[in-house]
């Protein structure tokens, strides 16, 4: 976490240089210190703000990396009533296991995330607006109450904020499947159309957006699209809160300039070498070798040129004494139970996927089981409502290259030894069956 | 996932022609679809559709309306695509 400080009350910062400022210590800013750091909540008139945040080139933080503006603008002019009737969702639930990026945010700078909610409210005419928190987050509905509470003691927001909490499983927090839960049905995906900006929830068109967005959006609406895009790539502008886990010295959330090379922020994280690999964007990520990934930078286009994603900011680091094909074997099992039954190719090639990679890292498997591995990631991609499915296939794909090596010596000469050690990637118990 | 055979050749832009789409949360896998277009929809190791990706061919597109009109939980739909 950077450790800059609070600047001194009633004086906010100058727009300028350009300094990474979404948590600035580690202790929860009351809404008193969060002015006093940032100024106060601006207002202006609704497109001015939505023009600033396309121009700011700002993109989802939540993992799909969909420019924000256009989501805006979309829901802004949706069908009905102009700019009345929208409604906001600040998606907090974060039910990636090895991501703790937006609870560390929720917990440090709730009134960022509120700001943001206000701002978006506003923009696109929202007159109800949900803040939906994970279980998993480090954050406390009661905390998050409370800064709600310090806000309508203080007048500042015109659209109540509610605070909804997610339900657990991997799939709740997914847009759609947010929208169904608020709508009094199963906290499930839905089929798309009708998208959310059309019709989400109570069937209004609705803005559903990543904590960690909405809390950029604070202060692009404070200090300007040129002041955000300072930091960062053309490609990715802007700053990024990422969390590091695996084998470094000091795992954690940071907020790094997007682009940095992976290599300099393991080395700040205390990489411990010789590591193996690394996963990126999380359980529908992608694995790359390391060291070779250490050049590789962190942006959309920089992960997207070494066939990764960045997904929403996870890099867990595989260390030398891990089984890359068990970590994945026991993460496609996981993504295989948290399927949510209503897709035939996911309900049954999931666990089928899952299985054969399971025989390959710890059981005894022919050579041909690699090509039944490869048919079946074949045959679940792209083929569910939701994008479970193709996370998976890619996830087992990216391990069958990066760990060949060790699919050969499984194949072989049955599980290696680092195959009955500790588990390095977080699998939540609690979620399976 | 092959091309179609006749992608192309046909008056109707191949832009401007629907696509077959499935939601796989309404599909149930009785396999009317399959038997009916076989030219664009084969089954997986499980039943349950693929649809070969882009614009219907013209030829096709009666099959494909009966197709659609034929799936018993309404999963198969022609979309035409945005303009």
């Amino acid at each position: 976490m950077r450790g800059s400080a609070v600047p001194s009350a009633g004086r906010p910062p100058a727009p300028g240089p350009r300094d990474l400022r979404l948590i600035v210590r580690d202790e929860p800013l009351s809404l008193a210190e969060h002015t006093a750091c940032y100024g106060p909540l601006p207002s202006g008139p609704p497109d001015l703000l939505i023009a600033e945040v396309e121009r700011s080139g700002l993109t989802g933080r939540g993992g799909g990396a969909f420019p924000a503006g256009r989501k805006m603008r979309a829901v802004a002019g949706a069908r009905g009533p102009a700019r009345t009737g929208r409604v906001v969702i600040a998606n907090g639930s974060e039910s990636e296991p090895a991501s703790s990026k937006d609870g560390v945010l929720l917990s440090r700078a709730p009134h960022l995330v509120l700001d943001g909610i206000a701002l978006c409210a506003s923009a696109v005419g929202a007159d109800r607006a949900y803040l939906c928190v994970g279980h998993a987050a480090g954050t406390s509905d009661r905390a998050l109450a409370r800064a709600v509470a310090e806000r309508a003691g203080a007048g500042l927001d015109s659209v109540p904020v509610e605070i909804h909490p997610t339900a657990g499983g991997y799939l709740a927090g997914q847009e759609s499947a947010l929208i169904s839960a608020l709508n009094g049905n199963a906290p499930v995906p839905t089929f798309v159309p009708p998208r959310p900006a059309e019709r989400g929830a109570h069937r209004r068109p609705t803005l559903v957006l990543n904590v960690e967005t909405l809390a950029h959006i604070a202060l692009i609406a404070r200090f300007g699209s040129e002041w955000f895009a300072a930091a960062g790539t053309p490609g990715t502008p802007g700053s990024a809160l990422v969390t590091v886990t695996g084998a470094v010295q000091r795992p954690g959330v940071r907020e790094i300039p997007l682009g940095t090379p992976l290599g300099e922020l393991l080395h700040r994280c205390g990489l411990i070498k010789p590591a193996q690999a690394v996963l990126t964007g999380g359980y529908f990520g992608t694995w790359l070798p390391l060291p070779a990934a250490l050049t590789v930078p962190v942006s959309h286009e920089g992960m997207r040129a070494a066939g990764a994603s960045l997904g929403p900011g996870v890099l867990a680091v595989l260390p030398a004494a891990a089984c890359g094909l068990a970590e994945t074997a026991r993460v496609a099992s996981f993504l295989a139970a948290q399927n949510a039954g209503q897709c035939g190719p996911c309900r049954n090639g999931l666990p089928a996927l899952a299985e054969a990679l399971n025989w390959i890292a710890f059981g005894q498997a022919g050579p041909d089981i690699i090509g039944w591995v490869e048919q079946l990631a074949g045959l679940v991609a792209g083929r569910g409502a939701c994008h479970l499915p193709d996370g998976a296939a890619g996830l087992v794909r990216s391990a069958l290259t990066v760990f060949a090596a060790d699919v050969q010596a499984h194949l072989s000469a049955g599980p290696c030894a680092r195959a009955s050690g500790p588990p390095v990637l977080p699998v939540p118990a609690r979620w399976t069956q | 996932m092959s091309q179609h055979p006749d992608r192309g050749s046909s008056r109707q832009p191949p832009l401007r022609r629907p696509q077959l789409r499935v939601n796989p949360i309404a599909c149930d896998a009785h396999g009317l679809c399959i038997e009916l277009l076989p030219e664009l929809i084969t089954a997986d190791p499980w039943g349950y559709p693929i649809i070969t990706p882009g614009p219907v061919p013209l030829r096709l597109q009666p099959l494909a309306r009966r197709a659609v009109a034929a799936c018993p939980t309404l999963a198969l739909m022609l979309t035409s695509p945005p303009r």
